[in-house]
């Protein structure tokens, strides 16, 4: 569709963008969780993996470099005409690690999805974020079929932080991936007022 | 370029998909003259009076979309690559240039750190509960 210029038109709001990334290991129900929160469906955004887009413009090498596309699904919740709330699906497999520092810089927080059933795919997640002093919970999605076990062995399992929160989620169900996403926010909240209370 | 005395021959399978061709729309540049490294979510915005980018022999056509797409209502640079269906490394070098042209601007987001208040996040935790 065409456009005509419309000068007389008013200029389009400028919202204030905020980010929250959902992590875990592959297949654990990202982009599910991302498209049952999200009010469209999930885009995909693909990035080349050479030195594009790194801050040193050296291109010998990108021709000669074989390329791969890293994809990432993300979601986006219109909270105010003025506000608006991305969440971004991180690349599950852990070779694509280095596109999470972008991906997290000025990130308010993060989900980590765990399936008790393969807990050891989040480790590096958790490691992550626990390393950047990213705000971060841990939502157990709770697949049918898999054993539900208590929430303190979980934190146990995981050798969470006593301040990490925890909860069991179900990524297809709206209102579950509203309160993580809540819980993430409360929990940025509270962290950044303990950071003051010490500094000051 | 560089490559010219390279590995002329190197081959790529299909499931390396389009390997340089996107860059072809940045005419090979990786980053755009005014290192504008712009987050997935900075938000952009077509100047109201700039010129009619159609006008402009310098710029491509994926370049006009971007000044069109964000005319009537502002988009983030994830939103461009994935409406566009481009890298978003292209994105950034297209966005940068037009930043350059002054046919639009980019807001930057506001990292959480360097809110001014709680007040911000509140908004956001009472907008999911709303929803």
């Amino acid at each position: 569709m065409i456009f005509g210029r419309s000068e007389r038109g008013k200029p389009p709001v400028e919202p204030v963008t905020l980010k929250i990334l959902v992590a875990g290991g592959f297949g654990v129900g990202k982009t599910t969780l991302v498209g049952a929160v999200s009010e469209i469906r999930p885009l995909r955004t693909e990035e080349l993996l050479t030195e594009a887009g790194r801050p040193v413009d050296d291109t010998s090498g990108v021709e000669a470099k074989s390329t791969t596309t890293v994809a990432m699904d993300f979601g986006r919740i219109t909270l105010r005409e003025d506000l608006v709330l991305y969440l971004f699906g991180t690349p599950g497999q852990e070779r694509f690690w280095f596109m999470w520092d972008e991906l997290s810089e000025g990130a308010l927080g993060a989900v980590v999805l765990a399936d008790t059933r393969r807990l050891e795919d989040c480790f590096a997640a958790i490691d992550y974020f626990e390393r950047r002093s990213i705000p971060f919970l841990v939502g157990v999605n709770c697949f049918e079929g898999a054993a539900r076990y208590p929430q303190e062995d979980v934190r146990r399992a995981l050798d969470l932080d006593e301040h990490v929160p925890l909860m069991l989620c179900d990524a297809r169900d709206r209102e579950s991936g509203k309160e993580a996403l809540i819980g993430v926010v409360q929990h940025a909240m509270a962290r950044a007022s303990r950071r003051r209370a010490v500094t000051t | 370029m560089s490559a010219d005395g390279q590995d002329r021959s190197h081959w790529f399978d299909d499931e390396a998909g389009p390997v340089v061709r996107p860059y072809a729309m940045t005419r090979g540049r990786t980053t755009s003259a005014a290192q504008h490294r712009l987050d997935l979510i900075a938000v952009v915005v077509t100047e109201p009076y700039a010129d009619d980018p159609e006008d402009d022999p310098t710029l491509s056509p994926e370049h006009v979309d971007i000044v069109r797409l964000c005319r009537d209502s502002s988009s983030t640079v994830a939103e461009l690559a994935a409406g566009l269906d481009l890298p978003i490394g292209v994105v950034r070098v297209l966005v940068g240039d037009l930043v350059d042209g002054a046919f639009v601007h980019v807001n930057r987001p506001v990292p959480p750190a360097e809110l001014p208040d709680e007040s911000i996040l509140r908004d956001v935790i009472n907008g999911l509960r709303a929803l």
